[in-house]
C-alpha cells in the first residue's frame, strides 16, 4: 500500500536557525513509529512540518499522497499537540474540547450524535466522569488524555501526537497506551522524550540528532543497550516511566 | 411607594430612555458573545486598539458627510465600520506575522487612530463635546436611525458569533489543531477579528471607544469565576452585559451620571461582588456534591 507520511529532502528553518536538515522519511499503514532524540534535536519540528504548521525551506511532504492544504483528507489524521491552551483562558468542558475534535473545514460544527461519540472518546481514555469539569481543573496527565480523547474521536487512520508524556505522571502514561493498544489497528507517529509504556507499543524507531535522522529502523536496534550507553549518545534510553531514567 | 411607580412609568415611557434600553440591552448582550472569543485567545485588550482607530474612522465620515452636505455625523458609523474592519484585519495580520517591530507598528496605529481623529473632528467642523460623545458613549441622544444601525449591527454579531461558535471556539481554543482537522484559520481568525470592530461600532454609542472592550471583557471575567465550559461562560456573560446595561442606564437616569460609564462602573462593582463571594459559593458547592 502507499505511505501515509512522507518527508523528501525536509530542511526547515525558525527564527534564522536550520533546524530539520535533509529528512527523508516514508510512513506506511500500520506502522507504529516513535520519533526519538534529545530535546532541541527537531522532533517535533519534524511532526509540525509534517502537518503543514511550520514552512519548508526545501524539499516537500505528502500526507495521504497530498501536499498540506485544503485537498488533504484531514478526517482521516488527528494531531494531538504537546501544550494546548485549551481551557487556560475561558474555562472548557472536557466534553467540549473532545467535540470540537469533530469539526473538519468542511463542517465547522460538530455532527449529529457528536456528544456521544465524545463521551465514548472519553471513557475511552478512561475519563467519562469528568465530561463536564473544567479542563483547566484538571492534572496535567488527565489533561494530556483529553487531549488524546479530542484526538481519537476522529476515528483517525493516522494519529500525530507530540510528547504525550510530558508531564504525565506513571499511571497516566500507562492508561493513555492502553487507550492506545485498545484501538488496535491504527497508524502511529509520536514524538518521545522518554518511551516508557510506548516501548511495548511502538515497532518502529527514527531518532533524530541536531536535525538531522541518525537511525531509523525496528525500535529495538535503535535503542542503545544500557551496556553501550555513553553519555553522548543522543538517542533515548529506556526507562520505566517518562520522569525516571534508568541508571546507565 | 406610588411616587416610585409614578418615577418609573415615566422613565419608560420617554421615548428618547425606550431607545436607550434597547439598544443598551442588545449590545450589552451581543459584546460579550465577542469577547468571549477574544478573552480565550488573550486579546482582551484588542476591542481598545480598534477603538483608537475607529475615531479616525469616525472624523473621516465626519468629513467626507460634510463634502457631501450631509447632517453632521452621518456618516460618522459607517467610517467608523470601515476603520475599526481594517484596523482590525491589519492587527490581526500583524500579529499573525509574528515580528517584534509589530508590536511597535501596532502602537503607532492606535496612537495616530487617536489622535488623527481627535485632530480631524475638529476639522470636519465637530466640537470638544462631539469628540466627548465617541469617546464616552452618548447612550441618551439616540435617534431612531441610530437605534436601527445598532439592531442590524447587533444582529449580524449575534447571527455569526452564535453560529459560527464551534469554529471560532476551536481555532480561538487550539490553532494548531483546528489547522490539522483542515479548518481554514486564517480565515477565521479574521471574521474574529471583524466581530470584534463591528463590536467596538456598535458599543461606541453605548459606553464610547475608550470603554468598548469593558463591554466585551468584564462580563466575561465576572462568568468565568464560577462556569465550567465554554458554552455557559458566552451565554451568562450574555445575560449579565444586557442586565447590566440595562441597570446602568437606569442608575444613569435616576441619579444623573454618564450612562456608558455607569454602566462600566456598575459591572466592575458586579464583578467584585462576585470575586469576593466567590469562596463562598465553592464552599457550598463542593459541600453539595
Amino acid at each position: 500500500m502507499s505511505a501515509l507520511a512522507t518527508a523528501a529532502h525536509v530542511d526547515v528553518n525558525l527564527a534564522g536557525n536550520r533546524i530539520l536538515e535533509d529528512i527523508d522519511l516514508t510512513i506506511r499503514p500500520g506502522q507504529r513509529v516513535g520519533i526519538l532524540g534529545a530535546n532541541g534535536s527537531g522532533k517535533s519540528t519534524l511532526i509540525k512540518a509534517l502537518l503543514g504548521l511550520v514552512p519548508l525551506a526545501k524539499g516537500e511532504v505528502e500526507l495521504f499522497g497530498q501536499t498540506p492544504g485544503r485537498q488533504l483528507p484531514w478526517a482521516k489524521l488527528a494531531y494531538v499537540p504537546q501544550t494546548s491552551a485549551v481551557g487556560a483562558g475561558v474555562p472548557t468542558s472536557a466534553l467540549e474540547v473532545v467535540r470540537a475534535g469533530l469539526l473538519t473545514g468542511r463542517r465547522p460544527w460538530p455532527p449529529k450524535g457528536s456528544k456521544t461519540r465524545a463521551l465514548a472518546a472519553l471513557a475511552a481514555v478512561g475519563l467519562e466522569d469528568i465530561a463536564r469539569q473544567a479542563v483547566a481543573q484538571l492534572s496535567g496527565g488527565q489533561r494530556h488524555r483529553v487531549l488524546l480523547a479530542r484526538a481519537l474521536v476522529r476515528d483517525p487512520e493516522l494519529l500525530i501526537m507530540d510528547e504525550p508524556l510530558a508531564g504525565v505522571d506513571a499511571a497516566s502514561a500507562e492508561r493513555l497506551v492502553q487507550a492506545l493498544e485498545r484501538r488496535g489497528q491504527m497508524t502511529c507517529l509520536v514524538v518521545l522524550h522518554d518511551l516508557g509504556p510506548f516501548e511495548r507499543y511502538l515497532r518502529r524507531g527514527i531518532v533524530l540528532s541536531h536535525g538531522r535522522i541518525v537511525a531509523d529502523g525496528p525500535l529495538a536496534e535503535v535503542l542503545p543497550t544500557d551496556h553501550h550507553h555513553h553519555h553522548e549518545d543522543p538517542r533515548p534510553r529506556r526507562s520505566r516511566t517518562p520522569e525516571l531514567e534508568v541508571r546507565p | 411607594m406610588s411616587q416610585y411607580l409614578d418615577y418609573w412609568a415615566d422613565m419608560l415611557a420617554d421615548p428618547l430612555i425606550q431607545r436607550a434600553l434597547l439598544v443598551a440591552i442588545l449590545v450589552g448582550g451581543a459584546a460579550p458573545v465577542v469577547g468571549t472569543y477574544l478573552v480565550q485567545r488573550r486579546l482582551a485588550l484588542l476591542g481598545d486598539g480598534i477603538g483608537h482607530v475607529a475615531l479616525t474612522g469616525v472624523a473621516l465620515g465626519w468629513l467626507i458627510g460634510a463634502g457631501l452636505g450631509l447632517a453632521p455625523g452621518a456618516l460618522a458609523v459607517p467610517g467608523a465600520v470601515v476603520a475599526a474592519v481594517a484596523g482590525a484585519v491589519i492587527i490581526e495580520v500583524v500579529r499573525t506575522s509574528g515580528r517584534t517591530s509589530g508590536d511597535l507598528a501596532l502602537a503607532l496605529m492606535f496612537y495616530g487612530g487617536i489622535a488623527g481623529g481627535a485632530a480631524l473632528i475638529k476639522v470636519a467642523g465637530g466640537t470638544s463635546a462631539t469628540l466627548v460623545s465617541y469617546l464616552f458613549g452618548s447612550l441618551s441622544t439616540l435617534s431612531r436611525g441610530d437605534v436601527a444601525t445598532a439592531v442590524a449591527l447587533a444582529a449580524i454579531i449575534l447571527a455569526v458569533g452564535l453560529t459560527a461558535r464551534w469554529a471560532l471556539f476551536a481555532v480561538a481554543a487550539d490553532e494548531d489543531f483546528a489547522k490539522a482537522c483542515g479548518l481554514p484559520t486564517a480565515w477565521w481568525n479574521i471574521v474574529t477579528a471583524a466581530l470584534a470592530a463591528l463590536t467596538v461600532t456598535v458599543a461606541m454609542r453605548v459606553v464610547g471607544l475608550l470603554l468598548v472592550s469593558a463591554l466585551m471583557i468584564v462580563p466575561v471575567a465576572i462568568t468565568q469565576l464560577w462556569t465550567r465550559s465554554f458554552g455557559r461562560t458566552m451565554a451568562w456573560a450574555a445575560l449579565i452585559g444586557a442586565g447590566t446595561g440595562a441597570a446602568g442606564l437606569v442608575a444613569a437616569y435616576w441619579y444623573d451620571l454618564p450612562p456608558g460609564a455607569t454602566i462600566v462602573v456598575l459591572a466592575i462593582l458586579v464583578y467584585a461582588a462576585a470575586a469576593i463571594s466567590r469562596p463562598v459559593l465553592v464552599r457550598v458547592r463542593s459541600a453539595r456534591t
